[in-house]
C-alpha cells in the first residue's frame, strides 16, 4: 500500500485528488480501530466497574488505584508499553490490535466511572422497592437498575466514542497505517505536507461530526424512562 | 530497583520540558477558554461565529493532527515556528477549545433569577457579567478545569512527536539505547502518574480556596474511593 504511492503534485487539484482516496483508505483503519477500541472499553469498563463495587476492599481498592493510574497517564506511553512489552512475554499482537487494546484500556477507566455514575444516579427508592418485592440482587440489576441506567449513560459513552476517534491518530506512532500516518508518508515523499495534513484534519472533523450526530440521534431515540429488558 | 533509579535519573531531565509545556499551555488555555466562553455566552455579534468555528475545529480534530499541522505546515505557508512554540500553541488552542465549553457551561448554569435581579438593579450587561455571573460561575468551573489540567498533562506526551525533549522523548531515546522497554516505560508511567497527582492536588487546593467548607471533597480522593 505504501510502495505504490504515486501522487501528482503538479497542481493543487491533482495532488488533492490523488491523496484523497489514499486518506480514505486510512480513514477506514482509523474508524475500525476506534470501534474496536470502544467495544473493548465498553466491556472492560463494565468489568472494572463491577470489581470496583466489590464488597471487600482487598479487591475494590487495587481496582480503584489501577483505574486512576490508567486514566491519569498518557495514552502514548501506555501504547509504547504494550507495544514493546507484550512481545517480551510472548504475546505478539499486530500493531493495529495493540493500538485498539491500549485505547480500550485507557478508556475503560472512563467508562467504568460512567457506569458507576449511571448506577449511582438511580434513586434509593428503586433499590428499596426491589427489596420489598423480594427480588434477588442479580434480578434487581437486570430488570430494575440497568434498564434505567442505560439512557443515563448513553450521552457520556457517546462522548467517549468521539474522544476515542480523535485518539486513533496516536496509533501512527506504532506504525499502524491509519489516516495521519498515510498523510505524513505522502508528505515525506513529496515534501508537501500542507495538503495531506489539512485534508486529514478536514476528514477527521467530518467523521467526528457525523459520529457526534449519530450519538445525539441514539440519545433521542432511547426512551428516557429506560429500556425494558425481558 | 537499581535500574529504575538509573532510568529515573535519565528521564528526569525531561520533566522540566514537560512541566514548562504544561504550564505555558494550560495557562494560555485557561485565558483562551475565558475569552471564547464569554464571547459565546454573551453572543457577541460576528465574534461568536468565529468562536464557534474555532471550537468546532479544535474539538473536532485530533490533537496529533493539529500538532503536525502547526509543525509541518505553518513553515510552508510562511510562518516558521520553533517546535516549542508549535507544541504550546497546539496544546493551548486544543485545550482552550475544550475549556471554553467548561466556561460557557458554568455561565449558563447560573440561575435566571440572578440576571433578572441584576436587570432590576439597573446593571448593564458588562457589570452583570463581571460582578454577578462570573464570580458565581468561577466556583463551578474549578473542578472541571482541574480535570482539564490532567488531560493537558497527558497530552503533553504527544509533543515528543514534534521533537520536544520531554519525558516521553527521553523514554524513547533510552529505549533505543537499552531495549529494556518494560522497565523504562514503567518508570515513565510512574513519573506521569506522580505529575498527575500533583496537578490533581493543585486542583483540589484551588477548589478549597473557592468553595465553602461544606461542599469540599477530601484531598486526593482517588475517584471517590471507598
Amino acid at each position: 500500500m505504501i510502495n505504490d504511492i504515486n501522487v501528482d503534485t503538479s497542481s493543487t487539484l491533482s495532488f488533492f485528488l490523488d491523496v484523497l482516496p489514499l486518506l480514505l483508505k486510512g480513514l477506514q483503519v482509523t474508524i475500525a480501530a476506534a470501534l474496536l477500541g470502544f467495544a473493548i472499553a465498553l466491556v472492560a469498563g463494565l468489568f472494572f466497574a463491577i470489581l470496583r463495587q466489590a464488597p471487600t476492599r482487598l479487591i475494590s481498592w487495587p481496582v480503584a488505584v489501577f483505574l486512576e493510574f490508567v486514566r491519569d497517564t498518557p495514552l502514548l506511553i501506555q501504547l509504547f508499553f504494550l507495544y514493546y512489552v507484550l512481545p517480551v512475554y510472548g504475546i505478539t499482537l499486530p500493531a493495529f490490535m495493540t493500538g485498539a487494546v491500549a485505547i480500550g484500556l485507557q478508556y475503560s477507566g472512563y467508562t467504568a466511572e460512567i457506569y458507576r455514575a449511571g448506577i449511582g444516579a438511580i434513586g434509593r427508592g428503586q433499590w428499596e422497592a426491589s427489596t420489598a418485592l423480594n427480588l434477588t440482587s442479580g434480578r434487581t440489576y437486570a430488570v430494575v437498575i440497568i434498564p434505567q441506567a442505560i439512557p443515563r449513560v448513553i450521552p457520556a459513552l457517546g462522548n467517549c466514542l468521539v474522544g476515542i476517534l480523535k485518539e486513533t491518530p496516536i496509533l501512527s506512532t506504532i506504525s499502524v497505517l491509519e489516516m495521519l500516518n498515510l498523510a505524513i508518508i505522502v508528505g515525506d515523499r513529496t515534501y508537501h505536507y500542507t495538503i495531506p495534513l489539512t485534508l486529514a484534519g478536514v476528514l477527521m472533523l467530518l467523521v467526528t461530526s457525523v459520529f457526534a450526530y449519530l450519538v445525539r440521534f441514539i440519545e433521542f431515540t432511547v426512551p428516557k424512562t429506560g429500556i425494558r429488558l425481558r | 530497583m537499581g535500574v529504575w533509579t538509573a532510568y529515573f535519573e535519565y528521564l528526569s531531565v525531561g520533566i522540566e520540558a514537560t512541566v514548562v509545556v504544561w504550564t505555558i499551555s494550560f495557562i494560555s488555555a485557561v485565558v483562551i477558554a475565558f475569552v471564547v466562553g464569554v464571547v459565546r455566552f454573551q453572543q457577541v455579534p460576528v465574534l461568536r461565529h468565529v468562536a464557534f468555528v474555532y471550537v468546532e475545529i479544535f474539538r473536532g480534530t485530533s490533537l496529533l493532527v493539529q500538532l503536525f499541522w502547526l509543525y509541518f505546515s505553518l513553515p510552508l505557508i510562511g510562518y516558521s515556528v520553533s517546535p516549542m512554540t508549535a507544541a504550546c500553541l497546539g496544546l493551548a488552542l486544543n485545550s482552550g477549545a475544550y475549556g471554553s465549553e467548561i466556561v460557557r457551561g458554568a455561565l449558563t448554569a447560573v440561575s435566571r433569577d440572578q440576571f433578572e435581579a441584576a436587570t432590576a438593579l439597573n446593571f448593564n450587561s458588562t457589570q452583570t457579567l463581571l460582578k454577578i455571573v462570573l464570580p458565581q460561575a468561577v466556583v463551578e468551573m474549578v473542578p472541571p478545569f482541574g480535570n482539564l489540567g490532567i488531560l493537558v498533562l497527558k497530552d503533553t506526551a504527544l509533543v515528543s512527536m514534534i521533537s520536544i525533549a520531554d519525558v516521553a522523548f527521553r523514554a524513547q531515546q533510552l529505549r533505543t539505547m537499552t531495549y529494556d522497554s518494560a522497565n523504562i516505560y514503567m518508570v515513565t508511567l510512574m513519573i506521569y502518574f506522580t505529575l498527575a497527582l500533583v496537578v490533581m492536588l493543585i486542583g483540589k487546593l484551588a477548589e478549597r480556596y473557592v468553595k465553602p467548607s461544606f461542599q469540599r471533597t477530601p484531598l486526593l480522593a482517588l475517584g471517590a474511593m471507598r
